[in-house]
């Protein structure tokens, strides 16, 4: 369909569903108290009532999201978030791309990093942190992973120490999983 | 918009979290890892986490089209494919008759069988290759909305477990 989205963007999406989104009205129990945890304010959309068809696994996902992503101390927020963009783009998924790089820039309050990754990915001129950061995550983003000893040494040379690598690991892999629902169950396209 | 819970979201609430004990510890031998304790002990809850999405994952109450026994062979099938041996055996050890779909080489017996398993190994190995066809594709074979919600979920979950362990090996040695 030509009003899908393939190049990666800071322009967050709107998202198409492929399949029919769960009606909110006729959920089980179960199901409304997934919706309830992924969406407190009530503000289901579409991936989210998708993801209540299988809602045990959505009410494991999401506060595995925000332990991993908003967990307090160890490693900053902005390097989080550049994992979870290293490991859209490893995985095609443009929606979640667009959607943390937003929080990319508004956390370092500028849109240098996400214009150079987004322009020439694993070629981006970026400092020794953020390079060995988006690095690793690419790589342990491979299937099969091919992150390897260079890149956890590349990791120490710039500072992070193992409680770092393991957010870094955790926000990678976090990124493996939700890439995959949320390319795989729907489009992104224009916001209307 | 998707599925990205807000900045600054709170934490909701969860099922009672099992003591700092998780399965990719064990496979990946970073919890013996001398040296390495005290940094997964200030993880342990999203360690615990992970370990309650993979008993959710792999054995929900209301496993729909996907019997424990065939998502076990499943989630060994996604590890084998990422050379994940040591976490596939974990995940076959309770697969009973459904073994063999563990093993890449196998391509399934059936029309919905065989369509879950090409679905999955690309859902694996090539995501971004993925478009609406790889969906369509179930649903010619008969396979419900709810049930490819919840095969594209196993490979997602899986996909996610063996980053985690292979991470955490990558980790274990390292350490001086």
């Amino acid at each position: 369909m030509s009003d899908v989205i393939r190049k990666f963007t800071k322009v967050i999406p709107a998202w198409r569903a492929r399949l029919a989104p769960g009606d909110t009205s006729a959920m089980t129990p179960v199901q409304a108290r997934a919706l309830s945890i992924a969406a407190p304010l009530g503000q289901a959309d579409d991936l989210l009532r998708l993801l209540a068809h299988d809602p045990e696994t959505l009410s494991a996902h999401t506060p595995l999201f925000h332990g991993i992503m908003y967990g307090a101390a160890g490693l900053d927020r902005a390097a989080r978030e550049l994992a979870a963009i290293g490991a859209s783009m490893e995985n095609g998924c443009v929606f979640c791309a667009a959607t943390h790089a937003d929080r990319h820039i508004r956390l370092v309050n500028d849109t240098r990093v996400v214009d150079e990754v987004f322009r020439f990915g694993a070629d981006a001129d970026l400092g020794p942190r953020d390079r060995a950061v988006f690095d690793f995550a690419r790589h342990l983003s491979d299937a099969p992973p091919r992150a390897d000893r260079e890149d956890v040494e590349n990791l120490r040379g710039v500072g992070l120490n193992d409680t770092d690598i393991l957010d870094l690991v955790l926000s990678t892999a976090l990124f493996a999983w939700t890439n995959r629902f949320t390319h795989m169950l729907g489009d992104p396209v224009r916001a209307p | 918009m998707g599925y990205c819970p807000p900045l600054h979201a709170e934490v909701g609430p969860v099922r009672a979290v099992p003591p700092g004990w998780s399965r990719v510890l064990e496979v990946s031998g970073a919890g013996t890892a001398p040296g390495l304790a005290p940094t997964l002990a200030t993880r342990a809850r999203v360690l615990a986490l992970s370990q309650l999405a993979e008993d959710a994952v792999l054995r929900p109450a209301d496993p729909g089209g996907w019997c424990h026994e065939t998502r076990a062979a499943l989630a060994a099938r996604v590890a084998r494919l990422n050379h994940e041996d040591a976490l596939a055996n974990h995940h076959l050890a309770r697969a009973g008759a459904y073994s063999a779909l563990g093993n890449p080489a196998h391509v399934g017996q059936g029309a919905r069988i065989r369509a879950a398993l090409a679905f999955l190994d690309v859902l694996s190995q090539d995501p971004r290759d993925m478009d609406g066809n790889d969906v369509s594709r179930l649903h010619h074979v008969g396979i419900s909305d709810a049930d490819i919600v919840r095969l594209a979920d196993l490979g997602a979950f899986l996909s996610f477990q063996v980053r985690l362990v292979a991470g955490l090996r990558l980790l274990a040695e390292a350490q001086p």
